[in-house]
């Protein structure tokens, strides 16, 4: 579910078969900020590459050093050790202004005392590209964010959805090699969020520019990126698509950074074919793809939305849990039950509303918690 | 009742400033119009005999000195833009935590009088004081240089006493320009002069507009920099005034006077305004 959009080109899955090679290239890249006594390391060893056409998310809390991370790419910080290459070139040292990359601020930075086209413009002016080139490229884009009457304006004049679009219009509208989004829908109410959401994958697709997309929101980032990098605390947690991300979440962090997650612990009973299996009192039992070893205390992580509730006790082929339902929360297309297992983890199970699935369990009823042992998932404890 | 008294509070609120400027503008500014058109002398008494001659009189006699109140203001103007637009740009942008010391720092001054300040700049460049003495003994200036009683002496001085006026303004512009916009500047491919000209520059406009009011109108009327720092050949029209009133007691004379430079003055200003574009005017005065 978290993977789906609305459109109707699937995403795909190794944008290096776009061809064309990497966007960008961060080096063993790492930032320190130097503060009262000591330093603060924001960005502390990143490595990563970002395929040509590709959409990017750098995702974490604040404070994790993704938008550091982006700054670097435009050039407005420089980092302490490591190289930023844009298109295979070395461009450390290298002012923002002789990059060929453009950002969209959070805040839009649009220059107040122009016009919704001179801010476009400007841009192109500073290339000193043709006026009538320049006019042309202008109104082609303001039409593409759907801004074409609008050109006159002041950007005071516009709602911060319009202005949003003239930030992203000033950016694109330069054919950068890759343009840069910090947070651009965070000042967007939720509405116009989810619509802008769907216009930016649009857009994107339309225009075949690399995106490198910071955000905290992790339904964004799921929702509209090729791949994501997940931050926390100034390192890469995880890459990988949204559905790698979130199906097979790799850290703890992750797991809890990223949608709702239920960790269970336990101790590995033995190894069978690939599994290994954590055993519970009464024969509840937890499968797990995972080499641990016998006696080895492991954690395993499972999606709500992945386990399946029931009166009855499931087969052995199951991961299977007993608990008690504490909480029933109805939420029109699912159900939300919160149970209390019997060696006391808190559980949260989402339930499809679907027509045969009436009212499964009450608050007080004891039930049966059930799931694939492929949908479970070790991690280090 | 209630709503009578909401409506009617902003203008009792304002009725002691609108009194005051009633009692100490309004009613002088009449007075002295009425003074201007008077003739006679301390002795015998001002009779009214509506004398319009006394402007293209005054005008005649003292278009020198108008005219160079006017070149100084003008030169002072320019001088305090030069040194307080990079002043005032340095302390908004990076200024960082200790903006409000550099701030404190430029109105020191303001804690002497004015007069004060003055005396002791002649003291300071005296042909043979402080820096004039230091650079002719180390061989660096020819023996009879000298800066006092010159134009450039007078320019100094009211540019000195009124650059705070001008640092002010432009400050509270440039401090409340989004840095952010300034970094789309250069990500959008402009160089630090060309983020400058075409983004900070004309976003700080409003605050440019008044600083130079607020330094030009002053520095053009002032009379203690010429007295003290300038000589004979240095006379503006605000010692002028000043003679005729206290020294010659010349009272329709110096109070037509007043008013000629007051008039050109504000001819000055509005079309400054116009060329700059009301939009700029309106935005200082909503501040």
């Amino acid at each position: 579910m978290a993977t789906t959009t609305t459109e109707e080109t699937p995403v795909p899955q190794e944008p290096s078969t776009r061809g064309g090679g990497a966007a960008i290239a961060l080096e063993g890249v790492a930032k320190a900020y130097r503060s009262g006594h000591g330093t603060i390391d924001a960005v502390r060893q990143v490595d990563l590459t970002i395929e040509q056409g590709e959409f990017f998310s750098l995702l974490g809390p604040s404070g994790c050093g993704k938008t550091t991370t982006m700054r670097m790419i435009a050039g407005f910080e420089e980092p302490t050790s490591g190289v930023v290459r844009l298109a295979g070139e070395d461009v450390t040292g290298v002012a923002p202004n002789r990059r060929d990359v453009n950002m969209v601020f959070q805040s839009y930075a649009l220059f107040p005392h122009m016009s919704v086209a001179d801010n476009v413009a400007f841009g192109l002016k500073r290339k000193k590209v043709a006026a009538v080139e320049i006019t042309r490229r202008v109104t082609e884009i303001l039409e593409l964010v759907e801004l074409g009457d609008r050109a006159k304006y002041k950007p005071a004049q516009l709602s911060g959805g319009q202005q949003q679009r003239v930030a992203l219009a000033r950016a694109l509208v330069n054919r950068p090699s890759a343009l840069l989004l910090d947070e651009p829908l965070a000042a967007l109410d939720l509405k116009l969020r989810q619509a802008m959401q769907i216009e930016l994958k649009r857009i994107q697709r339309e225009v075949g520019i690399t995106f490198v997309y910071v955000t905290h929101d992790q339904g964004e980032a799921l929702t509209m990126s090729d791949r994501i990098a997940v931050m926390n605390k100034g390192v890469i947690e995880q890459l990988g698509t949204p559905a790698q991300i979130y199906e097979t979440p790799a850290t703890r962090f992750v797991a809890g950074f990223i949608g709702t997650s239920n960790l269970v612990t336990g101790v590995v009973a033995r190894g069978v074919g690939g599994y290994s299996r954590l055993d519970y009192s009464d024969g509840q039992q937890v499968l797990v793809r995972t080499d641990a070893i016998s006696g080895e205390h492991v954690l395993v992580t499972v999606r709500p939305e992945k386990i399946h509730l029931g009166k009855h006790q499931p087969g052995t082929d199951l991961s299977r849990l007993r608990g008690t339902v504490r909480e029933v929360v109805y939420m029109g297309s699912t159900t939300h039950y919160a149970v209390d297992t019997a060696q006391g983890t808190g559980m949260t199970v989402f339930q499809q509303n679907v027509s045969d699935a009436s009212n499964l369990a009450e608050r007080g009823d004891t039930v049966w918690l059930s799931w694939r042992p492929e949908h479970s998932y070790a991690l280090p404890s | 009742m209630a709503r009578e008294r909401t409506t009617a509070t902003p203008y009792l609120l304002a009725m002691p400033g609108w009194i005051w400027l009633a009692a100490f503008f309004v009613v002088p500014i009449i007075g002295m119009l009425w003074m201007s058109l008077m003739t006679g002398n301390i002795v015998t008494g001002f009779q009214p005999t509506f004398n319009f001659g006394v402007y293209p009189q005054v005008i005649a006699t003292y278009w020198e000195q108008i005219l160079r109140s006017l070149a100084y203001g003008l030169c002072a103007t320019l001088l305090c833009i030069a040194i307080g637009y990079p002043l005032a740009f340095w302390i908004a942008f990076h200024g960082g935590r200790n903006k409000a010391t550099y701030l404190l720092l430029l109105l020191l001054p303001f804690f002497v009088s004015q007069i004060l300040r003055t005396i002791s700049w002649k003291f300071l460049l005296a042909d043979n004081g402080v820096i004039l003495g230091t650079l002719k003994s180390a061989g660096l200036l020819p023996d009879g240089a000298h800066v006092l009683s010159t134009s450039t002496a007078v320019v100094f001085g009211l540019a000195y006493t009124f650059l705070p006026f001008m640092v002010l303004p432009i400050y509270a512009v440039l401090e409340r320009v989004d840095h952010r916009i300034v970094e789309a500047a250069h990500d959008l491919y402009a160089s630090r002069i060309q983020a400058f000209v075409r983004v900070v520059l004309p976003l700080s406009l409003p605050g440019l507009f008044a600083g130079v009011l607020l330094v030009f109108v002053p520095s053009s009327a002032d009379y203690v920099n010429a007295s003290v720092l300038g000589g004979t050949h240095n006379t503006m029209i605000g010692n002028i005034i000043q003679s005729q009133y206290l020294v010659n007691n010349a009272y329709p004379v110096a109070s037509a006077i007043t008013f000629v430079l007051m008039a050109i003055l504000l001819v000055g200003i509005f079309s400054y305004a116009k060329a700059l574009g009301t939009e700029q005017v309106m935005e200082v005065q909503a501040k």
